[in-house]
């Protein structure tokens, strides 16, 4: 059954996975578009933060033949929820909340991506050097 | 509302950006995005996602950012009171006089900083400082970080048409961050269209007791 991963922002990603309990083994070619991770010799990579893989913990985290990567073991390892529902096949990875509680936390007004109705997606980096005044809003 | 004001306020390097927290997506938000006819952006985060990166927890709230992308004002209640509580009839939907006093005098003060800090910027005694912005910025726990991965999964389930594989996780979603009224009034709307204004509703908002639904902005410096 194919498995539908959800990344934390990330677009729902139907994956070629392997389930195994409370492991989630990705191809690793598959890695970056489901979750922007990717391995390097460093470790698992994401833009310029690298986790090296515990060299005493290796088989928990890659395979070979054909070559997996266990997505869900590098998520406990950060400190991030998973949530799985076995029925439909679908992977929550969430955020971590330690990153953001962590000793003085940042002012900086996190990025996102979003759709307008015209589905044209808008960040909010577009509008650095104007004043910005979010306001949430909801239908229900 | 926010169409006036960004129109006012444009010529001072300011914009207004709407985010509707709406798993309903376009057909839910058209009609009012539509009739705001607004000259702003009006974006639609169906997963709550921009909710869990500014804490947001109840609508409408809003967030002040300067033109560095600093946080100036974390999420807060914006322009509106919990005058509904005591000054709606919930039969007829009507606000009594004094309610509606009440809540144009709460518009009318939040409107006031926000202009006054799209003139003055930092000279502004709304625009707070590093560390008042820090000492309000919402706190994250992993309860809160798991909500939101549960709420995300119930919203994918649900998107797709399996409502009862959708639950326990929507469910969760409320468990996990209690204090969360746009997950409790999403994943009732997904559960159940209409539940979100319901007697189940009001009887969550009177359970609050003395506690605020809209905690107030705190404009005062």
């Amino acid at each position: 059954m194919s498995v539908t991963i959800l990344y934390q922002a990330h677009p729902p990603h139907p994956s070629a996975a392997v389930t195994e309990g409370e492991d989630l083994w990705v191809p690793t070619s598959e890695l970056p578009v489901a979750s922007g991770w990717e391995l390097r010799p460093e470790g698992a990579c994401r833009g310029d933060v690298c986790v090296p893989i515990p060299r005493d913990r290796r088989g928990e985290f890659l395979r070979e033949g054909p070559a997996r990567f266990n997505l869900a073991a590098l998520a406990r390892l950060l400190g991030e929820p998973v949530i799985h529902e076995d029925v439909h096949g679908v992977w929550s990875f969430g955020e971590s909340a330690a990153a953001r509680r962590s000793g003085t936390p940042s002012l900086q007004a996190p990025d996102f991506a979003l759709p307008d109705l015209a589905g044209h997606v808008h960040r909010l980096a577009e509008y650095r050097g104007r004043k910005v005044f979010l306001v949430f809003w909801a239908s229900w | 509302m926010w169409y006036a004001l960004h129109g006012e306020l444009a010529g001072q390097r300011f914009t207004c950006i709407a985010i509707a927290l709406d798993s309903g997506g376009p057909a839910k938000t058209e009609q009012w995005i539509r009739a705001a006819k607004p000259t702003y952006p009006c974006l639609i985060d169906e997963r709550h996602l921009t909710a869990e990166l500014y804490g947001v927890v109840n609508v409408p709230m809003g967030v002040w950012i300067d033109e560095t992308g600093r946080i100036v004002r974390p999420a807060e209640t914006a322009a509106t009171s919990d005058a509904f509580r005591r000054h709606l009839d919930r039969t007829t939907k009507q606000m009594s006089a004094e309610g509606l006093a009440e809540r144009e005098r709460v518009r009318a003060a939040y409107l006031s900083a926000l202009r006054d800090w799209a003139a003055r910027g930092p000279a502004s005694p709304y625009a707070l400082s590093e560390e008042q912005a820090r000492q309000r910025l919402p706190v994250s726990s992993e309860a809160h970080a798991r909500a939101a991965a549960s709420f995300r999964l119930g919203q994918y389930l649900s998107s797709r048409g399996h409502g009862q594989a959708a639950a326990p996780f929507l469910a969760d979603a409320r468990r996990l961050h209690p204090e969360s009224w746009s997950y409790r009034r999403q994943t009732w709307e997904l559960e159940e269209p209409g539940k979100a204004g319901s007697a189940e509703f009001w009887a969550a908002v009177d359970a609050l007791g003395d506690r605020p639904y809209y905690p107030p902005a705190r404009l005062s410096r």
